[in-house]
């Protein structure tokens, strides 16, 4: 009886496994969609931070998203077929995410699946995407923790993580050794976006003879960053190289300096200056002089395709050309890599979507020519890094690219 | 280094001014209405965002701007009372609050989102970047600001409670909330007010939490929440003074960790908290030595 009742047991599970393989299996070979014309629209899967830590990137990506969708349905849609987004809120929470495309993929059925905000979201999503056969190509997720799992269905777009201050690496090799700062610090959050741009700025900048006064990483989201501020102000680098991730601790840094009487020579932040506005606001006109920001686009870019692109968002969204966010051509690239991607294999079955993409293809999108490795890095991405002048953002690395202005160095001290 | 750990120690004393500042209001409604308001973070941010407002758009100074966004939120506290704490009775009251509270702060944040976005927006005054040179180091003028106004928000708060007749309506409210009311004391108008007073107190955090934080939105809130139940929990549920106590504990030790390991700072903080805690379950000025204050 009780090996029945054992043998019972077994069976069941075995029976329950089995299903289970079939259902994953049935989900999966939906993510090959069909090659068949119909006139149903491609559904496009996505989730976005539209609240929460990421909520203001977030909300620009759906934008940008949403945006690139206007425009192809206006041109006809994907191979005749109007395109349809579903854009889930994951609310910043990498558990939420992976929750959303599973249920994009597995209930929702959708056709195929655009990239969440951030390498922290889109690492846990690309896992489930893969798992029943989706290309998954996106705009944010370009740290090397996404990559390190060398997932076959990922493509990022944008411009790797780990390369984004290269330009500044470069132009301060350029300098004459009596030019160059003699020493810098690193102050970094601890995020994957953050982190591995900086290590790898003073991996370049110590053998250089910049000597190392401060490399730490600290917490995120902490409400303010003061002490941090203190201890770098208190080693007086000539550079400051800091791994933030919004305006808040850039802004924090700068206020922290200012009331240290502390001015570096150079000051250069992973993220938050690029944020228009909200950065001026938080800092003020005027003491944002000098400060500069890695990034791969600007509204000013000299691409066709992306001035069109610019004027539409201004046209239906407000605001101005440069108040135009760098998530909206991420994620407008995003869908122009897809387009591209289904048309050249005739449908949006993944498999061949995923040996496509992954053939040296070079294709085109807002933000320059994209070109995939083994890993999906964007390796024709291009970097260059912006820097705060009199009120005016402009491009000032590299020295000698088209739309480059003479970089402002050593950095104005603060106005107040 | 002995000049690092000595500003490392003046940044945790002001900035616990500061923290203090916006618990003070969590500790006071959970000792008189043992209620755990979770909806105290969007509450500083709330106040923020008031202080926001008068200034980008009215060009009103932040500190002259307290005297419109503290009276604002004393009232926002009783309507809250009295819309979503006050019709919940019986067995399950606390837990009702709890929720109820949760969904306050759910209401907030959506309506912060509707009006304000999901950008960045700052708090800027001449004193928010300027400082003071004293004994060879720079210290903030907005956190010395801060620590002031925590200090007197906090001495009142004790005159109020200890040299007051309503503030002896509220100790006994505290004790017995049913002996309270057999003594002819209205213990719904005394908890009405107290949350309001509790709320209040929050616009000043929140003003100062808008200008030191470098940026903040609606969703700020959230980062804010545990760390003041953190302090609350330290100090001992329910004792206003013992909030500053903690508040500085937390930031200072934070702070001196900075030096050395900043990624460890907030979980040395915690991994202290669980410490104490395991020797004085109570806190440090525990619920049952701060009601007999």
């Amino acid at each position: 009886m009780r090996s029945l009742s054992h043998r019972a047991r077994f069976l069941a599970l075995g029976t329950a496994a089995v299903l289970a393989s079939a259902l994953v299996a049935a989900c999966g070979s939906s993510s090959s969609g069909s090659s068949s014309s119909s006139s149903k629209p491609i559904l496009i899967g996505a989730s976005l931070s539209l609240t929460g830590d990421f909520s203001a990137d977030g909300q620009a990506f759906k934008r940008g998203y949403e945006l690139w969708a206007s425009d192809v349905n206006a041109h006809g849609g994907l191979l005749g077929r109007k395109v349809q987004l579903d854009i889930l809120n994951d609310n910043s929470s990498p558990t939420q995410v992976d929750t959303n495309y599973t249920d994009l993929i597995t209930v929702k059925h959708v056709d195929l699946t655009f990239g969440p905000f951030s390498s922290l979201l889109t690492a846990p999503s690309a896992e489930v995407a893969h798992r029943y056969g989706y290309a998954f190509i996106e705009g944010a997720g370009g740290s090397p923790l996404v990559f390190s799992e060398k997932l076959p269905n990922v493509f990022d777009v944008a411009l790797p993580v780990a390369n984004e201050l290269d330009p500044f690496v470069n132009w301060i090799k350029s300098l004459p050794a009596g030019q160059r700062p003699a020493t810098a610090a690193y102050p970094m959050a601890n995020d994957p976006f953050a982190t591995p741009q900086v290590q790898r700025v003073q991996s370049f900048l110590q053998p250089l003879g910049i000597s190392t006064v401060y490399s730490k990483i600290f917490p995120e989201e902490v409400p303010d960053y003061l002490p941090n501020a203190d201890l770098v102000a208190a080693k007086k680098p000539q550079a400051v190289i800091l791994g933030s991730t919004d305006v808040p601790t850039v802004a924090s840094f700068m206020h922290g300096f200012e009331q240290q009487h502390f001015n570096p020579k150079v000051f250069i932040a992973a993220a938050g200056p690029d944020q228009g506005q909200s950065f001026l606001s938080a800092v003020g006109t005027a003491n944002a002089s000098g400060m500069m920001v890695p990034n791969a686009w600007y509204p000013g870019y000299a691409n066709p395709t992306s001035q069109a692109m610019v004027a539409e968002y201004v046209a239906k969204y407000g605001g101005t050309a440069s108040g135009v966010n760098a998530d909206v051509a991420e994620a407008y690239s995003v869908g122009e890599v897809t387009a591209q991607a289904v048309k050249a294999t005739g449908g949006t079955v993944g498999s061949k979507i995923i040996a496509y993409l992954h053939s040296g293809v070079t294709l085109s999108s807002v933000e320059g020519p994209v070109q995939f490795n083994s890993l999906g890095e964007n390796i024709k991405a291009i970097a260059f890094i912006f820097q705060w002048q009199n009120g005016k953002f402009v491009q000032v690395l590299p020295v000698g690219a088209p739309g480059s202005v003479k970089i402002l160095y050593p950095k104005p001290n603060w106005a107040s | 280094m002995a000049n690092e750990i000595a500003q490392a120690i003046a940044a945790g004393i002001l900035g616990g001014g500061i923290y203090a500042l916006m618990a003070a209001g969590l500790t006071l409604i959970f000792g008189v209405l043992d209620i755990i308001n979770v909806a105290q973070g969007i509450l500083v941010v709330l106040g923020a965002y008031l202080s926001y407002v008068l200034s980008v758009h009215l060009h009103i100074d932040l500190l002259v701007g307290l005297l419109i966004t503290v009276p604002a939120m004393f009232v926002i506290g009783v309507a809250i009372y009295w819309l979503f704490i006050r019709p919940l009775r019986g067995a399950e009251r606390t837990s009702m609050t709890l929720l109820a509270c949760f969904a306050v702060a759910l209401i907030i944040e959506g309506v912060l989102y509707r009006e304000f976005g999901s950008n960045y927006v700052s708090l800027t005054a001449w004193y928010t970047t300027s400082s003071v040179h004293i004994f060879g180091f720079y210290l903030p003028d907005i956190y010395l600001i801060g620590f002031g106004l925590a200090v007197l928000a906090i001495t009142a708060l004790y005159l109020i409670l200890y040299r007051t007749t309503f503030g002896r309506a509220v100790r006994a409210t505290m004790q017995n909330q049913t002996a309270a009311r057999l003594i002819g004391i209205d213990v719904n108008r005394v908890s009405a007010v107290t949350f309001g007073i509790g709320t209040a107190v929050t616009a000043i955090g929140g003003m100062v939490y808008g200008a030191i934080s470098g940026g903040f939105t609606p969703n700020s809130g959230y980062d804010l929440i545990s760390r003041l139940l953190a302090i609350v929990i330290l100090a001992g549920m329910g004792s206003i003074g013992g909030a500053l106590v903690a508040a500085v504990f937390m930031t200072t030790a934070e702070a001196l960790v900075d030096i050395w390991q900043p990624e460890w700072s907030v979980a040395v903080f915690y991994l202290a908290m669980v410490i104490i805690l395991t020797v004085r379950p109570a806190g440090l000025f525990g619920r049952r030595a701060a009601r007999a204050q």
